[in-house]
C-alpha cells in the first residue's frame, strides 16, 4: 500500500482495520455479478421485470460500493484484496483498485445500471430475458475482473471470459445468421487476440520476476531495457488492439451490431472495447515513451482515427455509423496514448469517459429509433422529431458532444487532442502529420455526427415506415437523459465535476510526473480552438455537399466497401481451417485404424529405443540365479496361454477367451508370489468380471467359421502385411522384456517407498501400507480413478440406450433353440422349462452363494486398512455377487425380486468419498486428511476405524454400482433387443 | 525370477500388440487386456521381485524397512486394474455399437476389399 492517506471523514487514519475491510469489499465486484448471474438464469422467461429489477439491483450495488471507496484511492491509494490462490506459481487471486481502475469501475457499473434499465423497456416479450440478464451480469463480472486484476494471468484470465460472454451477448439473437457470424468474427478476433497477450503477460511476468500488477507497475526501466521488450509489446498490444477494433483489426466491430442494442450501449461504448485502451493505459507507465510504442501504437491509432470517420459517414445503418464513429474515438485514444507524453495521457483517461457517456446514449437513441421505427436505414428515415421531440433534443445534444461542439463534454477532450496533436514529441513524419490528420477526422466526426441527426430527425417523413413513430416510455428514455445531463454539466463546469475524479485517475497512474493541466471551456483564442472551428465549418460544408449522394447511396464508403474486411478474413478462415486442412489431412490422414495403430506402436518402439541407444545402452549381463521351477512351470503355461489367445482370437472367440482368463491367473497367482496379496485379491476378482463381461457380449458378434481352404489360398500382401505386424511385435514385446529384465536385475535406488512404509501406521492408521496409500496418502489420484470409473459406466449406460444390433444376431442362441426344440418335441414339457432347468444344481448353489459373497464383501472391506482387501476389492466382490443372481436366475426373475439401483450405489459412492474428503475441512485440514483411531464392534471385534474408511465406504460403492451397472445394461440386451426386434417385426406386417 | 518374469511380460506385450495390429474388434480387444497384463506385470516389476515380503506392518511397529516390498507400484497397479476393466468394458460396449451399426466387426466399420 503506498501514499496512503487522505483527509476524507470515510477514510479514518487510525490504522490498517479500514482498509483491509475496504480491501474485502473488492471481491464484491466479482462476487456479486457472477452468483447474481446463475441466479438469473433461474428466473421464469416471462419474469421481465423481476430479472430486470435484479440485475440491475447488483449492478447498482456494485455501484454503490465503488462510490463508497473512494476515499480509498484518492491521491495514489491503493486497495488490494489477496486470496493465495496458486501462490508457488505466482499466481493469486489478487484484486487492486487504484484512481484509475476506481473510475473504470463506476463507469462500468453506473453505465451498467442505465443499460438495465434500457434493457427492460428495449426487450421484447419473445425474447428469453433471463438469459439476457444472466450473460449482462456474467459480462460486468468479467469487466470488472478485468479493471480490477492485480496479477498478470487472472488479468488475462478475465480478458478471455469477456470476450467469451461477449461472443454469447453478440449471438443473443442466435436464430439470425448476422448475429452468429458476428459473435463468431468478434470471438475469433478477440480471442486470438486474448491469447497472444496471454503470452505477452507471461514474458512480462518472466522479465519482472512477479505476476503482481504492483511490482510490474513498479519496474518500468526493466522492463524496457530488456531485450525481449519488442516482443512483449508486440504481443500485449494485439490483445488491446484487437479489443478496441483498432485498424487493421477493426472489422469485427460494424458486425457486432448484430447483437441486441443494450448490449451495443454497453459493450461498444463503455466497457468491452474500453477494454483495450484500459490495458493501453495500465501498462503506459511500463511500456510508453520508446519508439517502437510510439510508431505502432501511433500507427494503428491515426489510420483507425481516420479511416473510422471517414467509414462513418458512409454508413446506412444507424448502429454501423456509431460503430464506425466507436472505431475512430478508440483510435483517438490510442493516438494520445502512443505520443508518450503525460498530458495525453490525461486526455486519453478523459475521453474515455466522455465517449463512453454519449456514445452509449446515442446507441440507445439509436435502439429507440429502431425499436420505434422498426428501421435503423438513414435512406428510410427522416422528420422524426414532429414524433419523438424528446428523444430528438437528447440525440442531438449527444452527436454535438460526438462532433465536439463548444459546451460540451467531447469539446474539452478533442480540444485537449488537438493541442497534444500540436506539440512536437518525437522527430519524426508521423508525427508531423498527426495535427492535419486529427484537424481531418474532427471534420469527418462533424459530417457523420451531422448526417445522423439530419437524416433522421429532418427532412421529410417519409410514408412507408414500417410503424407508426412515437415517443418511447418514460423510462426507456430516462437513461438518455441522465446520459446527455452528463455531457452537459462535464462540458459546462469540468473542473468542479470530473475534475476530481479525473485528478485521482491521472494520479494513480502517472504518480508523480502528473502534469498541470486545466479543465476549462476557454482557453483563449488558440491554435486548437482554430483547429476545432475548421473543423466545425469544414464538417458542416462536407455534409451539405454530399447530402444528396448520401441520401441514396449504398452502405460503405466507395472504394473501400470493395475491400471487405469481412470478406478477407473469411476467406483466410476458410484457407487455414478448411483448404489446408483438408490438403494435409488428405496427405497425412487415413480412416484406417490399422496403419494408425501401427504407426502408434513404431512410434513408441522408437520413443523407447532411441533414448537407449543415444545414451550407449549396455546389456545387461544375462544371470540366471534362483528359478524357482514351479514359477518356471507357471509361466510356461502363462505364455501359452497368450499365445494361445493371440492365434484363437479371430475364429475361436471362447477359446481366446478362456485363454485369456488363463493368462490373467498366471499374473494373479505371479502377484500372490511376489509379495503383492491386495493385487492378486483385485486381479482375481476383475478377471471373473472381464470374463463375464466378454462372454456377454460374445452374441452381438458375426460368426465366423474358418475357411480352411481360405487360408491357403491368403495373397502374398497379406501373407506380408502378418509378417510385418508379428516384427513389429516381437520388436515390442523384445523391447519390452529387456528393459524389465535390466532394471530389475539393478539394485533398487532410495525410493520413496520408504516414506509410505513409515508413515502407513503412524499417520494412516493402518497396516497394509498399499491400502493406506489409496485411500489416505494419495487419496485424491483414487477419487479421480473412480470419478473415471463412474464416467466410463455412465458412457457404457448411455451407449447402450441407443445399441441396435444386427439382425443376424437377434435370433436366440444355438443352444436356447436346440432346447426349445426338445421342449416342442415332448408334450409334457411346455416351451421354455429346458432353458429355466439348465444347469439347475449350478444355479441353486449359486443362488445361495449371494450371503457369502456379501460377506465376502463384508470381510474384504473391514479388513482392508490392515490387511489385504480394501474397497476396490469389496466392491467388486459385491459387485460378483449380483452378477451371480442374473447369471442363475436370470434377468428376469433377479428383478421381479432384487431391485439393484446402481445409479443411485455409484452417486452415492461417489458423494461419500467427496463428503468425507470435505469433512476434513471442517477440522481445518486440507482435503481428504485422514484421522485414525480402533473401535471395538460387537461380534465382529477390533477393526481399525479411520476416516479413511469412509472414503473406503465411497470406493466400494461406487466400484459396486459401475460394475454392476456396467453388466446389467449389457445383459439387458438379451431381452430388449429382441423384444423390439419383435414388436419392429409386428408392426411392419401391420403395415402390409 | 527375473528372467522368467522379463520373459513373460515380452511375449504378453508382443501377443497383445500383434493383435492389436488386427483387423477385428474381438481381437483388439483380446489385445489389449493381454496388454494390460504386460503393463501392469513391468510397473509392479519396477519395485523388484521379493517373495515372502508383502507391504504389510506388523502391528505395533514399523521396524526393519527392508523386510518390506515397494507398495508404490502396487498402489498404482491396484488402480490400474480396476480402470482397465472399465477400459475393456467401454471398448466392448463401443465395438458391439459399432458392429450393431454398420454390420461388420471391422475396426473400420467397413471391409476392406484388399483383406
Amino acid at each position: 500500500m503506498r501514499g496512503f492517506g487522505t483527509q476524507s471523514p470515510l477514510c479514518p487514519r487510525e490504522g490498517n482495520g479500514t482498509i483491509e475491510y475496504a480491501g474485502k469489499l473488492l471481491s464484491v465486484f466479482i462476487l456479486a455479478p457472477f452468483a447474481g448471474s446463475l441466479i438469473a438464469i433461474f428466473f421464469p422467461s416471462d419474469q421481465r421485470g423481476a430479472t430486470a429489477w435484479f440485475a440491475g439491483a447488483i449492478a447498482l450495488l456494485c455501484f454503490l460500493i465503488a462510490a463508497g471507496l473512494y476515499p480509498f484511492v484518492t491521491s495514489g491509494g491503493v486497495l488490494r484484496y489477496e486470496l493465495a490462490w496458486m501462490p508457488e506459481l505466482g499466481l493469486n487471486f489478487t484484486l487492486r483498485m487504484d484512481g484509475f481502475a476506481w473510475l473504470f469501475t463506476v463507469l462500468v457499473t453506473a453505465i451498467g445500471v442505465l443499460v438495465v434499465l434500457y434493457a427492460r423497456y428495449y426487450m421484447a416479450a419473445e425474447d428469453p430475458v433471463p438469459r439476457f440478464f444472466a450473460l449482462f451480469l456474467a459480462f460486468m463480472g468479467s469487466m470488472l475482473g478485468v479493471v480490477l486484476s492485480g496479477n498478470l494471468i487472472l488479468l488475462a484470465v478475465f480478458w478471455e471470459l469477456t470476450s467469451i460472454v461477449s461472443f454469447l451477448l453478440i449471438g443473443y439473437w442466435h436464430h439470425n445468421a448476422h448475429a452468429r457470424d458476428g459473435a463468431r468474427m468478434a470471438l475469433t478476433m478477440t480471442g486470438m487476440g486474448g491469447l497472444c497477450m496471454l503470452v505477452g503477460l507471461l514474458i512480462m511476468g518472466r522479465i519482472v520476476g512477479s505476476y503482481d500488477l504492483d511490482v510490474v507497475l513498479a519496474s518500468g526501466d526493466t522492463i524496457r531495457e530488456h531485450p525481449l521488450y519488442l516482443a512483449t509489446l508486440v504481443l500485449i498490444l494485439l490483445g488491446a488492439l484487437t479489443k478496441s477494433a483498432q485498424f487493421p483489426f477493426h472489422f469485427w466491430l460494424p458486425h457486432a451490431m448484430a447483437a441486441p442494442t443494450p448490449v451495443s450501449a454497453y459493450l461498444h461504448s463503455a466497457t468491452m472495447v474500453k477494454a483495450g485502451v484500459f490495458l493501453l493505459v495500465r501498462f503506459w507507465p511500463v511500456m510508453a515513451g520508446t519508439e517502437a510504442w510510439f510508431w505502432i501504437v501511433g500507427l494503428a491509432g491515426l489510420t483507425t482515427l481516420l479511416l473510422g470517420a471517414y467509414f462513418a459517414i458512409f454508413q446506412q445503418d444507424l448502429k454501423g455509423l456509431l460503430a464506425y464513429s466507436t472505431i475512430s474515438h478508440l483510435g483517438l485514444i490510442t493516438v494520445l496514448l502512443s505520443l508518450g507524453s503525460p498530458l495525453a495521457a490525461v486526455a486519453a483517461v478523459f475521453h474515455i469517459v466522455n465517449h463512453a457517456t454519449f456514445k452509449a446514449s446515442l446507441f440507445m437513441a439509436a435502439g429507440i429509433i429502431d425499436h420505434e421505427t422498426g428501421t435503423r436505414d438513414m435512406r428510410k428515415l427522416g422528420g422524426l422529431i414532429r414524433y419523438m421531440p424528446g428523444t430528438a433534443m437528447l440525440a442531438m445534444v449527444a452527436s454535438a458532444a460526438m462532433a465536439g461542439v463548444p459546451l460540451l463534454n467531447g469539446f474539452i477532450s478533442k480540444e485537449m487532442f488537438f493541442a497534444e496533436a500540436i506539440e512536437t514529441h518525437q522527430a519524426n513524419l508521423l508525427d508531423t502529420i498527426t495535427p492535419y490528420v486529427a484537424t481531418l477526422a474532427g471534420m469527418f466526426a462533424v459530417t457523420y455526427s451531422l448526417r445522423f441527426i439530419h437524416s433522421v430527425f429532418f427532412g421529410k417523413t417519409p410514408d412507408d415506415l414500417p410503424k407508426i413513430p412515437h415517443e418511447p416510455p418514460r423510462w426507456m428514455r430516462a437513461p438518455i437523459e441522465f446520459l446527455v445531463l452528463a455531457c452537459l454539466v462535464v462540458g459546462i463546469i469540468p473542473a468542479i465535476t470530473i475534475g476530481p475524479f479525473l485528478h485521482t485517475a491521472v494520479v494513480s497512474i502517472l504518480g508523480t510526473s502528473t502534469p498541470q493541466y486545466s479543465l476549462s471551456v476557454w482557453h483563449g483564442w488558440n491554435l486548437p480552438l482554430i483547429m476545432s472551428f475548421v473543423a466545425l465549418l469544414g464538417g458542416i460544408g462536407l455534409y451539405f455537399l454530399m447530402k444528396n449522394y448520401l441520401a441514396t447511396s449504398t452502405e460503405g464508403p466507395p472504394v473501400f466497401r470493395l475491400l471487405h474486411g469481412q470478406r478477407i478474413f473469411e476467406r483466410v478462415l476458410v484457407t487455414l481451417s478448411w483448404k489446408w486442412a483438408r490438403w494435409l489431412e488428405q496427405r497425412l490422414g487415413t480412416r484406417r485404424l490399422q496403419p494408425q495403430m501401427r504407426f502408434l506402436v513404431f512410434v513408441a518402439i522408437m520413443a523407447g529405443a532411441l533414448p537407449l541407444l543415444l545414451n550407449q545402452f549396455e546389456l545387461p549381463s544375462l544371470l540366471v540365479r534362483g528359478i524357482d521351477p514351479a514359477f518356471a512351470l507357471l509361466w510356461a503355461i502363462g505364455i501359452a496361454c497368450a499365445v494361445g489367445a493371440a492365434y484363437q482370437a479371430k475364429f475361436h472367440r471362447l477359446a481366446a477367451l478362456v485363454l485369456l482368463g488363463g493368462a490373467g491367473l498366471v499374473t494373479c497367482i505371479t502377484f500372490v508370489w511376489l509379495s503383492a496379496p491386495d493385487l492378486a485379491v483385485t486381479q482375481l476378482l476383475v478377471e471373473i468380471v472381464t470374463t463375464v463381461l466378454i462372454l456377454l457380449g460374445l452374441r452381438w458378434l458375426p460368426k465366423r467359421i474358418e475357411d480352411t481352404q481360405e487360408s491357403e489360398l491368403l495373397s502374398l500382401r497379406v501373407r506380408l502385411r502378418r509378417l510385418r505386424d508379428f516384427v513389429l511385435a516381437l520388436v515390442a514385446g523384445g523391447g519390452v522384456a529387456l528393459i524389465a529384465y535390466t532394471v530389475m536385475t539393478r539394485p533398487m535406488p532410495e525410493t520413496i517407498a520408504s516414506y509410505f512404509l513409515e508413515r502407513a501406521y503412524t499417520e494412516g492408521g493402518g497396516t497394509n501400507v498399499v491400502n493406506v496409500i489409496l485411500v489416505d496418502f494419495r487419496g485424491f489420484d483414487t477419487l479421480g480413478e473412480i470419478a473415471v470409473l463412474a464416467i466410463v459406466a455412465l458412457t457404457v449406460f448411455a451407449l447402450l440406450l441407443r445399441f441396435r444390433p444386427q439382425a443376424d444376431s437377434l435370433e436366440a442362441p444355438e443352444q436356447q433353440q436346440v432346447q426349445n426344440a426338445f421342449d416342442d418335441d415332448h408334450p409334457d414339457r411346455a416351451k421354455g422349462d429346458s432353458v429355466a432347468e439348465y444347469l439347475f444344481v449350478p444355479s441353486v448353489i449359486m443362488r445361495w452363494m449371494f450371503p457369502v459373497s456379501g460377506m465376502l464383501a463384508a470381510y474384504f472391506f473391514l479388513r482392508g486398512h490392515d490387511l489385504p482387501g480394501g474397497g476396490f476389492a469389496a466392491g467388486i466382490a459385491m459387485s460378483i455377487g449380483f452378477i451371480l443372481q442374473y447369471m442363475s436366475g436370470g434377468t428376469r426373475w433377479v428383478e421381479e425380486r432384487l431391485r439393484i439401483h446402481p445409479l443411485r450405489w455409484m452417486s452415492i459412492g461417489i458423494l461419500v468419498a467427496a463428503a468425507t474428503g470435505i469433512g476434513s475441512w471442517l477440522f481445518g485440514y486440507p482435503f481428504l486428511t485422514s484421522h485414525a483411531q480402533y473401535v471395538t464392534l460387537p461380534i465382529v471385534g477390533k477393526i481399525p476405524l479411520a476416516s479413511a474408511i469412509f472414503f473406503d465406504l465411497g470406493v466400494f460403492s461406487l466400484v459396486v454400482g459401475a460394475t454392476v451397472l456396467i453388466l446389467i445394461a449389457l445383459a439387458h440386451q438379451s431381452i430388449r433387443a429382441p423384444r423390439a426386434h419383435a414388436r419392429a417385426l409386428r408392426a411392419a406386417k401391420e403395415a402390409k | 525370477m527375473e528372467i522368467i518374469l522379463s520373459a513373460a511380460i515380452g511375449v504378453l506385450t508382443a501377443s497383445g500388440v500383434y493383435l492389436l495390429l488386427r483387423p477385428r474388434t474381438y481381437q483388439v480387444i483380446i489385445g489389449l487386456s493381454l496388454l494390460s497384463y504386460a503393463v501392469n506385470l513391468f510397473i509392479f516389476s519396477m519395485g523388484r521381485l521379493r517373495v515372502n515380503a508383502p507391504p504389510i506392518l506388523e502391528p505395533g511397529g514399523v521396524g526393519d524397512l527392508s523386510r518390506y516390498t515397494d507398495p508404490v507400484p502396487q498402489a498404482l497397479v491396484l488402480t490400474a486394474i480396476v480402470i482397465g476393466f472399465a477400459m475393456t468394458a467401454l471398448f466392448l460396449v463401443v465395438l458391439l455399437a459399432s458392429r450393431g451399426f454398420t454390420g461388420t466387426d471391422h475396426v473400420d466399420g467397413r471391409e476392406q476389399r484388399s483383406e
